[in-house]
């Protein structure tokens, strides 16, 4: 009844304020945005570098960029956007990858039945921890997912009759129609069609009541709630939703390299991921998709440091979390827009 | 009629009681203020009323319905809102979006139709934008819409509260302190903003230590002090009340 009243009596007010608060776009807000600037910038990029690399390393590297990619895409979305810190989710990429390894190769289940049932039982592990795990704020949540990516790391390497143990275990080609995918360029396109898309349903998601109800339990809890904002459904839907992202990557990565191991799930791996989507930039898609880039490449290319390799990542990292403390993304975007005005 | 009836509530927290057997009733479309010195227990009330607290005993009734066991975001959706004695915003998000985040309840939720971007969904939250937007000139935000909320004075926070709460179409809504920090040309902008929803309808439960300001607006007032009803009824019988007026109000007033 109130409502009603309340939207007559308002709506003289609002011819003004539609004037006042209308959309002002320009051309600067285009270019920038991830949806238009952002998409056009990753699409061009994936299209482009096959043209510039060559050989079946660079491909690799190309490859595992987009692995990367996607899983810190989902990530940013729990950490980044809803705040809510996951030190845990190499162990969920590693269960989607062991559970795609261990169907194809133990049981003979086709790929992409095993590919999905990997994903379902992640989705469902994290589905059932989501809700006491999620009670728990900041370092608790942090630690409380340490502690599970750690439980989930030791059954891989403890029960090697099934796992393979710390030896890890070989998999079986992906087929598709009884098509095998072996050619490193097939399965550029295959991650490359995949990481535009997870970017696209990602961007669609922050664009949405639901990404605004994810990011007000980033900002303030209490105010979330008080708008009728289910706090701890949110938290189990984008967890779950990471979760199953990072599971879904975890087996096909498995596939790609026909080999997996312990340290996929493991505490280091996790970390990584992590460091991915702050380096990045918190709460930035282009940031997670530049965070993959940087984190999967810099390593490869400090080989040549050779012992000190570990000494300057170390400091890049440091040095970035200093003078851009946002992350690399958000804070030149920033930069441009002061710059630019 | 009565909106709101709070019936025997106590709270107790460890040996404390923040608040003992009280009963009072909200009638609808008026302005109802709560006064009290500090630790009356006024915000703890507001948080037994919203839900952010379960009571030890006694309940809370809105519309005749029984709240009991009830989540804070459930009761918001049964026409509840309120604002927050110290500012409870999100800063990473713009001022339009913290408004919008006040409608949430208004538009469709499902995770398939954001993933998908579906017209429905677009178009619902088009009109949210809008609203939001007429809501903020409505509080007197017109210039702030498309504002980082961390660029804003705290008046104006103050006021981005109240826009949150409007644009969730509140039956009743929870004002705590929302005049506190604010100078008199601000007080008095609020006390017209209250007025003004009051004539559309709007029942407004008020926490406020700015006495002119309660006693120019509230139809009713209950005085608490030591988490008890020391009086209540009419600006005019609470000002003259002998209790009142020595644990709270002074003789100056």
């Amino acid at each position: 009844m109130s409502a009603n009243t309340m939207e007559t009596s308002t709506s003289t007010a609002a011819a003004t304020a539609i004037v006042a608060g209308g959309e002002r776009t320009s051309w600067k807000d285009v270019v920038f945005s991830p949806r238009y600037g952002g998409l056009a910038a990753l699409l061009l990029v994936v299209l482009a570098t096959p043209l510039f690399i060559d050989g079946v390393y660079q491909f690799d590297m190309a490859i595992l960029v987009m692995i990367n990619a996607a899983v810190v895409i989902a990530l940013n979305l729990l950490v980044g956007y809803a705040g809510q810190v996951s030190l845990g989710h190499a162990a969920f990429f590693g269960l989607g990858g062991y559970a795609t390894a261990i169907l194809t190769t133990r049981y003979e289940w086709p790929s992409l039945l095993a590919l999905g049932a990997g994903v379902v039982l992640v989705v469902a592990i994290a589905a059932v921890i989501a809700r006491p795990i999620l009670r728990l704020k900041g370092y608790y949540l942090a630690m409380a997912t340490l502690g599970l990516g750690m439980i989930i790391y030791l059954i891989i390497t403890q029960e090697s009759w099934l796992t393979g143990g710390p030896d890890g275990t070989s998999v079986a080609p992906l087929e598709v129609y009884g098509y095998a995918v072996y050619d490193e360029i097939v399965w550029y396109w295959l991650l490359a069609a995949l990481v535009v898309v997870m970017y696209w349903l990602a961007l669609n998601i922050i664009d949405s009541p639901v990404g605004r109800a994810l990011r007000a339990l980033h900002g303030s809890e209490i105010a979330a709630d008080n708008s009728g904002i289910d706090v701890n459904h949110y938290k189990t839907v984008v967890f779950v939703l990471s979760a199953g992202v990072a599971a879904l990557m975890g087996g096909l990565y498995a596939f790609y390299s026909g080999f997996i191991a312990p340290s996929t799930a493991g505490f280091m791996h996790s970390i990584e991921l992590v460091v991915m989507v702050v380096l990045g930039g918190m709460a930035s898609l282009v940031g997670s998709v530049v965070g993959a880039v940087l984190m999967t490449l810099l390593p490869q290319y400090l080989v040549v440091l050779s012992e000190y390799e570990w000494l300057v990542y170390g400091l890049v990292l440091m040095l970035v979390m200093i003078f851009m403390p946002r992350g690399l993304v958000p804070t030149l975007h920033g930069l441009i827009r002061r710059v630019t005005g | 009629m009565s909106m709101l009836r709070i019936e025997s509530l106590t709270k107790q927290f460890g040996g404390l009681r923040a608040i003992e057997d009280l009963s009072f009733d909200v009638r609808e479309g008026e302005v109802h203020s709560v006064i009290g010195p500090n630790g009356a227990g006024k915000t703890t009330l507001f948080n037994l009323i919203t839900g952010v607290y379960q009571p030890t005993s006694g309940r809370v009734l809105l519309d005749g319905q029984d709240l009991s066991g009830k989540a804070v975001h459930q009761r918001s959706a049964l026409g509840m809102s309120r604002t927050f004695q110290n500012l409870q915003l999100c800063l990473n998000m713009t001022a339009r979006e913290n408004v919008m985040l006040g409608g949430h309840l208004g538009l469709p939720g499902s995770l398939f139709s954001s993933l998908l971007r579906l017209p429905h969904l677009t178009r619902a939250d088009r009109r949210c934008r809008a609203r939001a937007a007429e809501l903020m000139d409505y509080v007197g935000l017109g210039d702030y819409v498309d504002r980082d909320t961390t660029a804003m004075p705290y008046g104006a926070l103050k006021r981005l509260e109240i826009a949150r709460a409007l644009a969730a179409n509140p039956k009743l809504l929870l004002l705590d302190e929302p005049a506190a920090g604010l100078n008199a040309n601000e007080t008095a902008a609020i006390e017209h903003l209250i007025r003004g929803l009051c004539q559309e309808g709007v029942t407004v439960i008020l926490v406020e230590h700015d006495m002119k300001l309660v006693m120019n607006i509230s139809a009713h007032i209950v005085a608490l002090n030591y988490g008890q009803k020391l009086a209540e009824g009419t600006a005019q019988e609470i000002r003259n009340h002998p209790e009142v007026i020595a644990a709270y109000l002074g003789a100056a007033a």
